[in-house]
């Protein structure tokens, strides 16, 4: 039996899930691109990374992603949390369009809108499936 | 510039399984896991922000899962260092988005009804368009 567990707060936390992942990745980019590349016999190059803002900035909001994340799938079901969250790809093609003012291309586009759909027909169901406690199945199958 | 590989049709499928299986795997172990914890609401709640870590990092399920995420992180990694990201992303970023809801369907019993499903293809679709 499905039923829905979402509050606003819930809602708020599955927006940060959505939005610190793409976000943690972009700005991880950035900095790994500031580091250069690093040779597998030089791996100690990798600390130096460690000092770039956008590196560490970037790792503090995946933390946050995963923490959400794994509170997230505490209340909901795994194929509610990841569509609903997946907006994150969207927000950061927006951010580049009008922030970054970056090209999107009409395929893009069309991508945008398929996620944004999938996520308000997601957000209209119910969001977890509650399974019944090892003595309920029990009783159950003794009736 | 841009630097093309050479095409090599069962390597590039190989890589792209190894990244959704076990991205899949980890996410499925670490739903389940969060699932037999319970609600870290309420946790959080009754032992503080600490008890709730704790519960988390002591779940052996949720461990593996973790495992399993790194592994599908470093495949990644792999297949973009020998392939191009053109195909790699989105193709194992999409499929994964299929993979788990059957897998969800399976293996956490979760119930996917026609609107999951038509979601999960929605993603899958939008995410392949948006990373193409």
């Amino acid at each position: 039996m499905t039923k829905s567990t979402m509050t606003l707060r819930r809602w708020f936390i599955l927006g940060v899930v959505a939005v610190t992942a793409p976000l943690g990745d972009t700005l991880l980019s950035f900095g790994m691109e500031e580091v250069g590349p690093v040779s597998i016999h030089h791996l100690a190059t990798l600390f130096y990374a460690f000092r770039v803002p956008e590196v560490l900035i970037g790792i503090a909001l995946l933390i946050a992603f995963f923490g959400s994340y794994l509170a997230s799938l505490s209340w909901a079901d795994l194929t509610f949390v990841l569509p609903a969250t997946s907006i994150g790809n969207v927000i950061v093609a927006l951010l580049a369009r009008f922030w970054k003012h970056e090209h999107i291309s009409p395929m893009r586009w069309v991508g945008i809108v398929l996620i944004t759909a999938a996520v308000g027909f997601i957000a209209r169901g119910p969001s977890y499936t509650e399974m019944p406690k090892p003595h309920e199945s029990v009783e159950a199958q003794a009736r | 510039m841009m630097v093309h590989y050479p095409h090599d049709a069962g390597a590039e499928a190989a890589m792209i399984a190894a990244i959704v299986v076990s991205a899949t795997v980890g996410d499925v172990l670490i739903a389940s896991a969060m699932r037999t914890i319970g609600d870290l609401d309420h946790i959080r709640a009754e032992r503080g922000l600490g008890g709730a870590i704790l519960a988390v990092l002591v779940n052996l399920r949720f461990l593996f899962g973790v495992v399993f995420l790194t592994v599908s992180f470093f495949s990644l990694l792999y297949a973009l260092s020998r392939a191009n990201l053109s195909l790699i992303a989105p193709a194992s970023a999409s499929l994964t988005f299929v993979t788990n809801a059957v897998a969800a369907k399976f293996f956490l019993h979760e119930n996917v009804d026609r609107r999951r499903w038509i979601a999960a293809a929605l993603v899958c679709a939008g995410v392949a368009l948006m990373t193409a």
